[in-house]
């Protein structure tokens, strides 16, 4: 272990930016440094964010008019499955893990890399064929099967491509696990000398939560996408209960999988979320030992509520009621979060910076998004509202009001580092404003008119949800406002923003020690920490000291 | 059609529904109410350099104020559950002598049947003031019926039945929705639910139907099958008598009891050796792939005929 941390200097290269290592595209595409990695995925699920925007925009805009606009059924059903394939896995599951967790959790616990740099590769390249498989299926017409590929229908009635789509999900879900592994690794070995696991950031927690999920998950996913194919493909009855098999079962084994996976999105938003709060309020997070009890807590009972997703699929309804119940039990830990957050801006001295802004607006869409989970916990209302916009504008609380939010807090929190430029924090604000509003303007019809009774998944409607149906495209148009606005804003700071120096929020963590952009090995030399993470203010104490 | 679909007086249930919706409703407005009071407060009065002194939370009061909160919510959610889980848990079972309705769902269709043989697309009629249960099976895919008026939806597989039950109380015609995506038109696969005093459905029944009732229909289905020939009254097969077995315990060769309802009656029809009764060889053959998902309901329909005592269902074979 030791061997491993000892000082030992790249010898001529110390000091130099890790962008200035290798200017060609060969020496990006070759690349072990995480942080290149990262830039690389933040590359890929940027694209992939803006395809996913695109087929919901125009879905939003066929559901303008009861009998739509432009489109058939059948193109309706295939923009609707695609926002949601690449939204869930292409976007949302490696979001923050692997351009934040992998450009950061190396340098927050001191660490010059990750523990298998080309594992790391190896898990992008994995990604990267997955989404060709998706690209193909986009390309070949679609599939018509929504993110979920419900059996029968998937395998034996749908006729879109439900076999590339299947290959897509199946590979990436390699690429989360190679993930996982290495950033476990990573924590249990690489860690810092003096960086114990109660002074580790609470990022790093959240990014050491969501890999444990990750790896215990997702080889569920792997198995029941396989059956569907294997269904599909060799007509082997699996789950067409004409031939003795069970349609239940997928299900069963899809939300075992996509449960967990709804944590896999939200825990490393909350990662962000306490570093954000902590440097603007220059605040130590409250209750630092209670926020890592509820991140485990909720990686663990994450897997055990995965049947309130089928109250009405046919389970029993007693397990109905154990199900619920343990969606109960997985609430707390959530709201201790929330209060948690609260309670360090007390006696804070609060900067309202862009970052803190978005992790603001991350809070209260966070807060509407677990309470209406509540709604969804309890029986007799999730058999009203299950597969209507009530559960639509739910989970869009809570991966786009919640992760998505943070992942732009994240992006603005750490641009600085990452780029060693500043962004004009005046049309940030303006950016994480217009996203607050925009959003609550999409989703926060949808739980009326879910309620109401509108169906999800529906092209054609009945007329009494027009006018929701016409507020919420109106606010999408502000959100792709503030979702295209930081490509400008941002893009133009890497050429005109002015020099970030090594902290320029005056934050602390391991990461701020180093110089922005960091060099290939992170640290001039390898930290020893002396104190716990969030020393601000009045609670500030020399924590790490580099030279 | 009710436009305003907020609160529903349609059935008992809707009521329950409602009002759980509602206080919850309440008790979420309170919570964003208090984050959103706390952080403003806080933001103005712990802005970079306010003049507000910031005490230092004593650690003993810290540790109470986070106990107080945790156990505060934890109460709070098990309230909930206990109040959610106690209203499902009365309407969880049917109560007996429902009407009962047939659904056979198809991309994209509804198909019922009435008890006395009416068929209908799309469209059910139902009795306010009585129980109704729907009795529903696929044809394909997974289907899901929503009646959203009602607070209720039960999704619709194929190859077995569910159930969906309701008390209406309220008469007039509500949204009918299919709810789970089943494929290209899974948005045009609506219709409407029909709920009528009971003497409006009287008539109704009484000028719609059929010449013969579904049970009937199954009767005669029975013969030209060929299930008298085995289980009929004068069959020289050794075969289990089917009078009076809906409904009523049934003892399995392999020592399990179980009561015969409509999945049972299925499934022993098309996958006969599956339960086999005690004392009886396994020699019927199957009949899946022979008998329609909608024969099967006749054929159900005539067992039942023969062995329940259900007085609505009777009414409605009365024509």
């Amino acid at each position: 272990m030791t061997d491993i941390t000892i000082d030992r200097f790249p010898d001529s290269k110390t000091g130099e930016s890790y962008l200035d290592e290798g200017h060609s595209l060969a020496s990006w595409l070759t690349t072990t440094d995480h942080k290149r990695i990262a830039i690389l995925y933040a590359l890929s699920i940027t694209a992939f964010f803006f395809i996913g925007g695109f087929a919901i925009g125009l879905v939003r805009l066929e559901l303008l008019e009861p009998h739509g606009l432009f489109l058939t059924d059948e193109e309706y059903n295939r923009l609707f499955t695609m926002h949601g394939i690449i939204m869930v896995w292409f976007f949302l599951v490696p979001s923050i893990p692997t351009t934040f967790g992998n450009f950061l959790l190396p340098m927050m616990i001191g660490a010059k890399d990750v523990a298998f740099p080309r594992l790391n590769l190896m898990s992008w390249y994995l990604f990267v064929i997955g989404a060709t498989f998706t690209i193909i299926m986009i390309v070949a017409g679609g599939v018509d099967t929504g993110w979920t590929f419900y059996t029968p229908l998937s395998t034996l009635y749908a006729n879109g491509n439900v076999i590339a789509a299947a290959a897509g999900v199946f590979v990436t879900g390699f690429s989360s696990i190679a993930t996982g592994i290495n950033f476990i690794a990573t924590t249990h070995m690489l860690r810092a000398p003096g960086m114990t696991w109660t002074r580790l950031p609470l990022f790093v927690w959240s990014i050491y939560a969501v890999s444990v999920v990750m790896i215990l998950a997702t080889p569920v996913l792997a198995m029941s996408l396989l059956l569907v194919v294997v269904e599909r493909w060799f007509g082997v009855p699996i789950f067409n209960p004409n031939n003795g098999g069970d349609p239940l079962l997928f299900q069963h084994l899809f939300w075992f999988y996509s449960h967990p996976a709804v944590y896999i999105m939200i825990l490393p938003a909350m990662g962000v979320i306490s570093e954000v709060f902590a440097c603007f309020a220059r605040r130590k997070v409250f209750g630092y030992t209670a926020m890592i009890y509820s991140l485990m807590g909720i990686a663990v009972i994450g897997f055990m509520v995965w049947g309130h997703h089928m109250f009405v699929a046919g389970q029993s309804p007693y397990a109905n009621l154990v199900f619920s119940f343990l969606s109960f039990v997985v609430a707390v830990p959530s709201a201790i979060k929330v209060f948690n957050w609260v309670a360090t801006l007390y006696g804070g001295q609060i900067v309202f910076k862009a970052p803190m802004l978005y992790a603001m607006g991350f809070l209260g869409l966070f807060t509407v998004g677990g309470l209406t989970g509540l709604f969804l916990a309890s029986v007799p209302i999730d058999i009203h509202v299950t597969d209507t916009y009530f559960v639509i504008a739910h989970f869009h609380f809570i991966m786009v009001g919640g992760s998505v939010s943070a992942f732009f807090a994240a992006l603005h929190f750490w641009w600085p580092k990452i780029t060693g430029r500043l962004y004009p924090d005046y049309w940030a604000r303006f950016g994480a404003i217009t996203m607050f509003l925009g959003f609550n303007a999409t989703f926060l019809p949808q739980f009326v008119m879910g309620y109401e009774g509108m169906p999800r998944r529906y092209h054609v409607y009945p007329e009494q949800f027009q006018v929701y149906h016409v507020i919420s495209t109106s606010g999408t148009v502000l959100l792709a406002v503030a979702y295209i606005l930081p490509l400008f804003y941002l893009g133009w700071s890497l050429f005109y923003g002015d020099r970030a120096g090594r902290n320029p929020w005056h934050a602390a963590g391991l990461e701020w020690e180093a110089a922005s952009p960091p060099p290939k090995d992170n640290f001039e030399r390898t930290p020893t920490v002396t104190g716990g993470p969030y020393s601000y203010g009045e609670d500030a104490e020399p924590r790490a000291h580099t030279a | 059609m009710n436009p305003f679909m907020f609160v529903s007086d349609v059935s008992h249930q809707a009521v329950v529904v409602d009002r759980l919706f509602f206080v919850l409703t309440g008790i979420s407005i309170v919570v964003v109410g208090l984050v959103t009071a706390l952080v403003v407060i806080f933001g103005i009065r712990y802005r970079k350099d306010s003049p507000a002194p910031r005490p230092r939370l004593p650690r003993m009061l810290k540790n109470e104020v986070e106990a107080g909160w945790i156990s505060a919510t934890a109460f709070l959610f098990f309230f909930i559950f206990w109040w959610a889980a106690a209203s499902e848990l009365s309407a969880l079972n049917a109560p007996k002598n429902t009407l009962d309705i047939h659904i056979v769902a198809k991309q994209w269709m509804w198909h019922a049947q009435q008890p006395n043989g009416i068929r209908e697309i799309n469209e059910i009629h139902a009795p306010i003031n009585v129980p109704v249960r729907l009795v529903m099976t696929s044809q394909d895919v997974i289907h899901s019926m929503f009646l959203p008026a009602l607070r209720i939806k039960q999704d619709v597989l194929p190859g077995r039945y569910t159930y969906l039950w309701f008390n209406a109380q309220k008469a007039g015609i509500y949204h009918l929705l299919c709810a789970e995506f089943c494929g290209t038109e899974h948005s045009r696969m609506t219709g409407r639910i029909v709920l009528m005093t009971q003497p409006e459905y009287a008539r109704w029944t009484e000028t719609e139907a059929p010449t013969q009732g579904l049970a009937a229909q199954g009767e005669k289905l029975f013969r030209t099958l060929g299930c008298s020939g085995c289980h009929g009254p004068n069959a020289s097969v050794h075969a289990p008598d089917l009078n009076r077995v809906y409904g009523h315990p049934v003892h399995l060769s392999d020592g399990r009891v179980v009561t015969a309802d409509e999945a049972y009656l299925r499934d022993s029809i098309l996958q006969p050796r599956r339960d086999i009764v005690a004392g009886f060889q396994p020699l019927m053959p199957s009949f899946r792939g022979v008998v329609s998902e909608e024969d099967l309901v006749r054929l159900i329909a005539y067992l039942k005929s023969l062995s329940t005592k259900n007085v609505l269902n009777q009414q409605g074979e009365r024509q």
